[in-house]
């Protein structure tokens, strides 16, 4: 398969197939019709706030409720004494006040005995207006002992450390995973420290070592989450109106948590907002607006506010990675180990695949060929809110790919090297492709080289080391960083890979209506995506049939296949594998019908764009259009083939695809400020096939402004005191257009081989692959001030820190 | 909490009308102008005023012009005036270049030098230019109006001169026949409040200082201001070397506490740094570089 041929274009003017064309979800977008979870309003409807903790940690004394019970418009207020008391099936716990987090731990609903983070779910009020709810908050009154926080992960196992989790029997804040492991280990151990000791003790090598942090970061997504509930007292249904990338799973976890019938739950994920890995997750307010119907037996809202959103809801990142390369003098890479400290907050609630507790960590190995790697990756629980699935990570991979490449450049600057000779000189050749990493991952397909020389020709690399050169002579400070980086997307191979036992398998759905129009039925769900486009591509370029006819349908189970949802860049590689799969069956099927109203042998007929025809006669031929006419008229048709033209598919995919890209960062440095200017940021991005290029490069675009967010200014620190720094717009700085280059974007396609039409997945790349180019250009930049590593994000303080040889500890309060 | 407690809500016809309704309705009552400081706090309930009243009609506040020899500008003027008043470029560009680092251009649209003024925020960009130009501000109440120049105008953070019951009307600044000012600022992000900023204004007279004024936000300066630096100038050629000390003594006044927009030690540096940075720029366009 090579890059995309031109597709026809339609009536309308659009691509029968792959190739740029506007959003037809802009539409609705652009007029401001958006259906949100907060337009949904049905009558008698009330409302929910939640009131959280103040503290990180402190025993729960008494609550006392009755002064907000008593405020006009409180309809209930309810604790984690009443949850107590609703009993629900067994499933790690046995009542409403804990639930199951993905990962098999349990996580308070409202806390019962302690609070474990600031922001944590102490009481919900419903009340019939949403002002009266949050006024109510202030009402109630809770009597904490505040309690020892442990802020610091790195503190965390020191023994006489507070015990967080006492609720499991806990004595220290180890976490156990559901296969009993305290630690997740990949590659060989053994063989790495050997090649490491081994080059310790060789004159012609090098050993470097770093240690590298991944501070917590939040995907902010411009709607915060939120759920309107209402079970149907008579009928026992629950339709729950809610913010989620993966409606199909939320609906099997309210089973389990609420121990409702599956089949009179029905999860609707309207538009969302962004989601970026926040809304994976099946949070305590979702779970009381369920609670708060059953109890008023009327339907209940509940929305969450910035703040909440920002310090209660899933986190990114928190990685504390210790780093050894070892390489020969003339730059040819031996062996990487590295030592995590993961920092899961006080619930275990991330959500990774069962057997990959660390997510896809494992590919930290980055896009180079050597024998040897090994990481361990060790969690524990602080004082902090859970999550760690969240901001567009690939489950972990933005963390590995920001591990090597920064490890990379450190091990250039030790040799003394160009790191983009350093990074040619060990990229995995196209010839060794499928290619076997050390800890075991089989990249499907590359062209690695060809990706980084475009990337340097856009950029101008050659020129841009002599300019930076010329203005070091003059005190002047610009820095080029590098990234190559590669992803492993598309979860996964159901033998392999699943969340709380669901298999990551996608169903879908076609229908072709008898004038040739068709709705294709998701189980992913957009987030601003683009899949109501992408989709209809995919069926116009297998079936002929124009996107405009195509509706794609998605976010309601109970008008949609299931299916694991949107989230690790898997929609393309998954379901949109299942798209093409199940159009080439209607296609299949279309076949035998053209064939009896042609009156010719199946094998007879040939494939052409939207049409079946005689072989050597293709005037004789029968369009998808007239075909699917056909299906529901009254042809007599063959043996054994039913009326219609309707077909249903479920993909396993057989691998993960492995996007991968190669992106040049250009900075000047003001060492008087620290101020960082990003000057030119190039980006060359192979993601196989492209659907849709406009959509493709609107995804990128995207991710790369979050990268540069979390290289220079994102972050979520604490204090002490368990104070959460960056809980407001105003603390926690997200990237503007102001901080934007021009993205100068560039790419090479080569296809997935595994995939049915090659594409590899996208949404994450610039996410994934960012962070790393803008980080070593500025300390390229800074380099002449022996400065050879600091930690995201490089905020002015930060570099001037740098500068002077006093690094700030970016995880914890400024000191 | 993002959500304000319950709150009334009163729109003044006047200044008097405005004043007496703070009377009217005692001292839990606020007045709102841009309401980009004030509503925020409402809405974290770090404030929670009984009454807002509105001072968005008072035309008598808005506007900026020459009195004499002092530029007036009215309370209700809003950041985006500031930043475009060709008056203000003429005599202090130092407005400009501070007003195009205040926040973004929806704040800037809205809120007021009276407000900003008032709310007396540590980190407040043009409390540094008043403190630089050595404004006054004007306070009205029922019984009268009076003048305090703007370096007795703040107590400390959050606190100034404005009493229970009254209104800052306007700013005033002298005019300076001959000044070249300027302003530097560090912030995170576009839009962000400064990590520390430097406002200045020089006149350079037969070769010497013969006046200036330094103003400094975010970094803890009393009053906003250097008087020492001033006083080292004043009277000396402006040399690299007498506007590196300079600087250095206005960063040696200064005590900065450590936040997440850096530590003690860089917003000190920033102050001497952004102090010289200005220094030189104002002196060069005072001499007509
Ligand atoms: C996102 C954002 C970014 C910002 N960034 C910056 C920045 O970088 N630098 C900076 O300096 N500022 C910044 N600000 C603050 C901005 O300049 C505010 O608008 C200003 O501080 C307050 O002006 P206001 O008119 O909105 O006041 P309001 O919010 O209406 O009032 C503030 C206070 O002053 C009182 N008050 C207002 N007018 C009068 C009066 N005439 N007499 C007596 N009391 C009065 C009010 O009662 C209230 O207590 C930012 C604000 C926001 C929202």
């Amino acid at each position: 398969m090579t890059a995309v041929e031109e597709a026809p274009v339609s009536a309308a003017g659009n691509p029968i197939g792959f190739g740029s064309m506007k959003r037809k979800e802009d539409q609705r977008f652009v007029r401001g019709q958006g259906n949100y979870v907060d337009d949904v309003n049905l009558p008698g409807m009330l409302h929910g706030a939640i009131l959280r903790s103040p503290h990180a940690h402190a025993k729960i004394l008494s609550i006392d409720t009755s002064r907000a019970e008593a405020h006009p418009g409180v309809v209930a207020v309810i604790t984690g004494k009443i949850l107590e008391g609703i009993p629900r099936p067994e499933l790690l716990g046995d009542n409403f006040a804990w639930m199951p987090t993905l990962s098999y731990d349990t996580q308070a609903v409202l806390a019962t005995d302690k609070v474990r983070f600031q922001g944590q779910e102490v009481a919900f009020v419903i009340a019939t207006d949403r002002y009266t709810a949050k006024d109510a908050l202030e009402l109630i009154d809770v009597d904490y002992e505040p309690l020892p926080a442990v802020m610091d992960a790195k503190k965390a196992m020191d023994s006489g450390a507070p015990v967080i989790r006492d609720d499991k029997g806990q004595t220290d804040n180890s976490i156990t995973d559901v296969m009993g492991n305290k630690f997740w280990e990949s590659g060989n151990a053994i063989g790495t420290q050997e090649a490491i000791e081994k080059a310790k003790a060789d004159p012609n090598c090098v050993v470097v070592t770093q240690d590298i942090m991944y501070p917590r970061v939040h995907p902010a997504p411009m709607e915060t989450c939120g759920s309107v509930a209402y079970l149907d007292p008579v009928s026992g249904q629950l339709t729950l109106w809610t913010t989620s990338q993966a409606p199909h799973a939320h609906r099997t976890v309210y089973a389990m948590v609420a121990g409702l019938p599956e089949h009179k739950i029905r999860i609707i994920s309207p538009d969302v907002g962004g989601g970026f890995g926040n809304k994976v997750g099946v949070y305590p307010g979702y779970v009381l607006s369920v609670v708060g119907s059953i109890v008023t037996g009327k339907p209940v809202k509940w929305m969450e506010d910035r703040s909440e959103n920002l310090m209660s809801t899933s986190f990114a990142r928190d990685y504390h990675m210790a780093g050894t390369i070892a390489a020969t003098k003339d730059g040819q890479i031996l062996a990487v180990d590295v030592d995590v400290l993961a920092d899961h907050g006080a619930f275990n609630g991330v959500a990774q695949p069962t057997k990959f507790p660390a997510g896809f960590f494992h590919i930290f190995t980055g896009s180079y060929d050597y024998p040897h790697a090994h990481c361990k990756v060790t969690p524990v629980y602080t004082n902090k809110a859970p999550g760690g699935v969240a901001y567009a990570c690939s489950f972990r991979i933005t963390e590995a790919a920001y591990f090597i490449e920064r490890l990379v450049d450190c091990l250039a600057a030790e040799l003394g090297m160009d790191p983009a000779e350093l990074r040619l000189k060990n990229l995995i050749k196209p010839e060794q492709f499928p290619y076997e990493t050390p800890t075991g991952w089989v990249y499907d397909s590359g062209q690695y080289e060809k990706t980084m020389r475009l990337a340097m020709e856009m950029v101008g690399y050659d020129e841009l080391r002599k300019e930076q050169a010329e203005k070091r002579a003059r005190g002047e400070y610009m820095g080029i960083g590098i990234s190559f980086f590669t992803e492993g997307v598309g979860a996964g191979p159901r033998k392999d890979m699943d969340i709380l036992g669901l298999g990551m398998a996608d169903g879908i759905e076609l229908r072709v209506h008898p004038t040739g129009k068709a709705q294709l039925r998701l189980s992913v769900q957009t987030q601003g995506q683009g899949h109501e486009t992408t989709y209809a591509q995919i069926v116009a370029h297998e079936l002929g049939i124009p996107p405009e006819d195509i509706e794609v349908i998605h976010g309601d189970t109970d008008n949609t296949p299931f299916g694991l949802g949107t989230y690790g860049s898997r929609s393309t590689p998954v379901s949109g594998a299942a798209a093409a799969v199940v159009s080439r069956k209607v296609r299949d099927k279309a076949r035998l019908i053209a064939a009896a109203a042609l009156e010719c042998s199946p094998d007879d007929l040939e494939w052409s764009l939207g049409k079946w025809s005689v072989k050597g006669d293709p005037d004789r031929a029968k369009t998808i259009q007239e075909i699917a006419l056909l299906s529901h008229g009254s042809l007599e048709l063959p043996e054994g083939v039913e009326g219609h033209l309707d077909a249903t598919a479920v993909y396993n995919p057989p691998n993960l695809t492995y996007p991968y890209g190669c992106y040049i960062c250009v900075v000047d440095v003001d060492p008087g400020t620290g101020q960082v200017k990003i000057r030119r940021f190039v980006a060359v991005d192979d993601c196989g096939t492209r659907i849709n290029p406009m959509i493709v490069e609107g995804q990128v675009h995207g991710g790369l402004a979050d990268g540069v967010g979390m290289a220079l200014m994102e972050l979520i620190a604490f204090d002490e005191d368990g104070n959460c720094l960056g809980g407001s717009f105003m603390d926690y700085l997200l990237p503007t257009a102001m901080e934007c280059p021009d993205w100068e974007l560039g790419e090479t396609v080569t296809p997935s081989p595994h995939h049915p039409i090659g594409a590899k997945g996208v949404g994450e790349s610039a996410t994934v692959g960012s962070p790393a180019a803008v980080v070593n250009a500025v300390i390229d930049a800074i380099s002449p001030f022996g400065v050879r590593h600091a930690d995201m994000p490089l905020t002015p303080a930060n570099v001037w820190r740098a500068i002077q040889g006093n690094p700030v500890r970016v995880d914890m309060a400024v000191e | 909490m993002q959500t304000p407690a319950p709150v009334d809500y009163a729109r003044a016809t006047s200044v008097d009308h405005a004043l007496q309704l703070l009377d009217q309705h005692g001292e839990d009552a606020r007045v709102i102008a841009g309401g980009h400081s004030l509503i925020p706090m409402m809405r974290l309930r770090i404030a929670s005023p009984t009454t807002l009243i509105d001072l968005n009609d008072l035309d008598e506040l808005k506007g900026i012009r020459v009195e004499g020899n002092e530029i007036v500008i009215g309370a209700m003027a809003r950041h985006a005036e500031v930043l475009d008043s060709p008056i203000l470029a003429e005599h202090y560009p130092v407005f400009r270049e501070a007003e195009k680092l205040i926040a973004d251009p929806v704040v800037r649209n809205r809120g007021t030098v009276g407000g900003s003024m008032c709310q007396a925020d540590p980190s407040e960009d043009l409390s540094a230019v008043g403190s630089a130009l050595r404004g006054t501000v004007v306070i009205r109440s029922k019984s009268g109006s009076r003048t305090v120049p703007i370096r007795e105008f703040h107590f400390g953070p959050y606190m100034t001169q404005v009493a229970d019951g009254e209104i800052l009307t306007e700013v005033r600044f002298p005019i300076r026949p001959g000044a070249g000012s300027a302003y530097e600022k560090v912030e995170r992000r576009v839009g962000d409040w400064p990590v520390a900023s430097a406002g200045v204004f020089v006149v350079v007279k037969d070769g010497v200082v013969s006046d200036c004024g330094i103003g400094l936000t975010a970094v803890g300066a009393e009053h906003f201001s250097a008087p020492e630096a001033e006083e080292f100038l004043i009277g000396k050629a402006p040399t690299e070397d007498n506007l590196a000390e300079a600087a250095k003594i206005a960063a040696d006044s200064c005590n900065p506490i450590s936040d997440q927009r850096g530590p003690a030690d860089y917003k000190k540096h920033l102050a001497q740094e952004l102090t010289l940075r200005a220094l030189r720029r104002a002196s060069a366009a005072s001499q007509g570089a």
